[in-house]
């Protein structure tokens, strides 16, 4: 066995450069490669014979996927407690009550949204900041260089469930190693903003080597030639960095850029291990609330609207991510 | 400065060491917390509450590993085992489901392919938060909350298997399997035959991938799995603590429990875990 499986797939499944995703334009693979054998595959075949292949996947995808979107939304209609007979409509009463802060659920809401806000806002710009710095780094033929990148990689693989466990030990106010060895005496699991200093932090050692390495494929990706041919039109390594990496790291940053805003907007494990919302709920994040919301108080009506609110606002910035990109390359 | 011309030797032997320095540096802010997880994991309870870093157990102890496997509250053995059958279990139905539907999509010809494609790939892009609620009453409705179908199964729903087993799908030629049809194999035969052995790659990094998401889930068991020996490890830890937060030595010998197994994948199949991440771009 060679090389893991995908290894000519030039963009990430975002569709690199703001487009839909089209799997079909291969660039560098022989046009027609796959043309002549889905027009041949068809001769012998049943009509139901790909709705065969297709079912069992299909089956899956309608109940836990398809559905759950509709019935999301039926239920953020109604005042749904799971546990209750009765499931009266209230229309977009759960929603009107949300934007109202001054509303119980609304001001837990919007305090929830600060944090997934405030989580954000610091944890992205690290997290590409730093894992561009190290895939530049590691981008070269040295030795170590597997090894190096495979340590970085560890704590993703360990999962949030361990690595909160871990640093909710490090992070200890009264015996852990971080304020030991900085010679602080900051309580992180239970004050803002060191709390928030924390749970960035966490996160960046967490997932560092995961944006790490897609951004090394990416760099491996971008052809030995451009580079040569900047030095030869005697460029510096600056001028190289900016005219010829930046923009053949586009379609990559692009991902990596909207994947981790969706991560980030999605923090859970390391709020609910290490702060556990601490203080006065302060870093509950807004998906930790709507887990608790309709999960643990069956209020699953309010928890629903609140998940359409926030999946909105994940889909904005989804739209403002591709369109910054996109106005970056029409200059 | 002119990066062009190689310079001296010494420049370069220099720069060499600093970049070996710089990366040392950074390995040693991953592995330094680890290995304090497992010193900390053989100490008794007194030495993991100590003020002083122990960076070597003092005196060394298995007890935090006897008790956490023998006490009734945390049945470990038993999440470890639901673990590993929700994973694995996970992972095969992600590929016994995805592997044909993405050759379908890749390789034949029939009415409505294109819509379909096109809506599953649509569904990359649905934030999963909005499935938590509704997924969360579906399973309620089959009876599966507090069961592992519901770490299962679920999940399983995701287009990512699909869309990726179909890009590479696409990548085989297309020639040897014309000529199993000219040999007169169908399309079933075809595809086992011929295609998946082909495939075997894409399938052992699918599900990789799949069985680390799974094992490493938490938000989904801890709310969906209720009782002591229903729970994932992650979930049941997750839940130990809050009812012990100062038993550190306990804590983390349950985490290094936790990540024994997924520590020996990822020794095993380091590679091929990260090259499929790197050109995937999966998110956890």
């Amino acid at each position: 066995m060679t090389g893991p499986a995908p290894r000519e797939e030039g963009a990430p499944p975002a569709g690199g450069d703001g487009r839909p995703v089209t799997v079909l334009e291969r660039p560098g693979r022989p046009s027609g490669a796959a043309g002549p054998a889905a027009g041949g595959a068809t001769r012998r075949m049943r009509w139901w014979t790909p709705y065969a292949f297709l079912a069992p996947y299909l089956a899956l995808f309608a109940v836990f996927m398809v559905l759950p979107i509709g019935f999301g939304f039926w239920t953020s209609l109604h005042e749904w407690d799971v546990n209750l007979p009765a499931k009266p409509f209230v229309g977009l009463e759960n929603y009107t009550e949300l934007f109202d802060p001054s509303s119980v659920d609304g001001g837990r809401f919007w305090l929830a949204m600060r944090a997934t806000g405030i989580f954000t806002l610091f944890s992205v710009p690290l997290l590409i900041v730093l894992p561009l710095l190290v895939a530049l780094l590691m981008n070269g033929r040295f030795r170590g260089r597997n090894l190096y990148r495979a340590v970085y990689f560890a704590p993703y693989v360990l999962g949030v469930a361990v690595v909160g466990f871990l640093w909710r030990f490090l992070l200890d106010g009264n015996i852990g190693l971080v304020n030991h060895y900085l010679g602080l005496d900051v309580q992180w699991t239970t004050d803002v903003p060191p709390a928030w200093v924390a749970l960035v932090g966490v996160t960046v050692w967490w997932t560092l080597g995961l944006n790490a390495v897609i951004f090394l494929a990416g760099l491996q990706d971008i052809p030995r030639e451009l580079h040569e041919a900047a030095m030869v039109d005697g460029a510096s390594a600056w001028r190289r960095f900016r005219a010829v990496t930046l923009p053949g790291l586009r379609p990559v940053t692009v991902f990596v850029v909207n994947a981790t805003i969706l991560a980030s907007a999605n923090m859970f494990g390391q709020s609910y291990l290490i702060t556990a919302g601490a203080p006065a709920d302060q870093t509950k994040t807004a998906i930790y609330l709507i887990a608790e919301t309709g999960l643990r108080q069956f209020d699953m009506g309010t928890a629903s609207a609140m998940s359409f609110i926030l999946a909105a606002c994940l889909m904005a910035a989804s739209a403002l991510v591709f369109g910054a990109f996109r106005d970056r390359s029409a200059r | 400065m002119n990066l062009r011309s190689p310079g001296p030797r010494d420049t370069r032997g220099l720069r060499r060491a600093l970049l070996h320095l710089v990366l040392a540096l950074v390995a040693a802010l991953y592995l330094s917390p680890l290995v304090y997880m497992v010193s900390t994991s053989f100490k008794t309870r007194e030495g993991s509450g100590s003020t002083e870093p122990q960076w070597i157990p003092d005196p060394f102890s298995t007890g935090a590993y006897r008790e956490i496997l023998t006490s009734a509250d945390s049945p470990i053995l038993t999440w470890f085992a639901n673990s590993l059958i929700a994973a694995t279990g996970h992972a095969a139905l992600v590929l016994v489901t995805a592997a044909p539907a993405a050759y379908a999509l890749a390789r034949l010809r029939f009415r409505g392919r294109g819509a379909i494609f096109t809506t599953v790939v649509a569904t990359l892009f649905v934030p999963p938060v909005v499935l938590l609620i509704p997924n969360f009453l579906i399973v309620n409705e089959l009876a599966w909350v507090d069961s592992l179908p519901a770490v299962i199964v679920p999940a399983a729903a995701g287009a990512f298997g699909v869309f990726f087993l179909r890009q590479f799908f696409l990548t085989l030629p297309g020639e040897l399997e014309e000529a199993a049809e000219l040999d007169g194999c169908n399309r079933w035969q075809i595809f086992t035959a011929v295609v998946l052995p082909l495939a075997r790659p894409a399938l052992v990094t699918l599900f990789l991938l799949s069985f680390l998401t799974n094992w490493n889930d938490f938000l989904w068991p801890i709310y969906v799995l209720l009782s002591p020996d229903s729970l994932t490890l992650p979930a049941g830890l997750g839940n130990f603590q809050g009812a012990n937060s100062i038993r550190y030595d306990l804590l983390m010998a349950g985490a290094v429990i936790a990540s024994l197994p997924v520590i020996a994948l990822y020794l095993v199949a380091q590679r091929w875990v990260i090259e499929g991440i790197s050109r995937s771009g999966l998110k956890g």
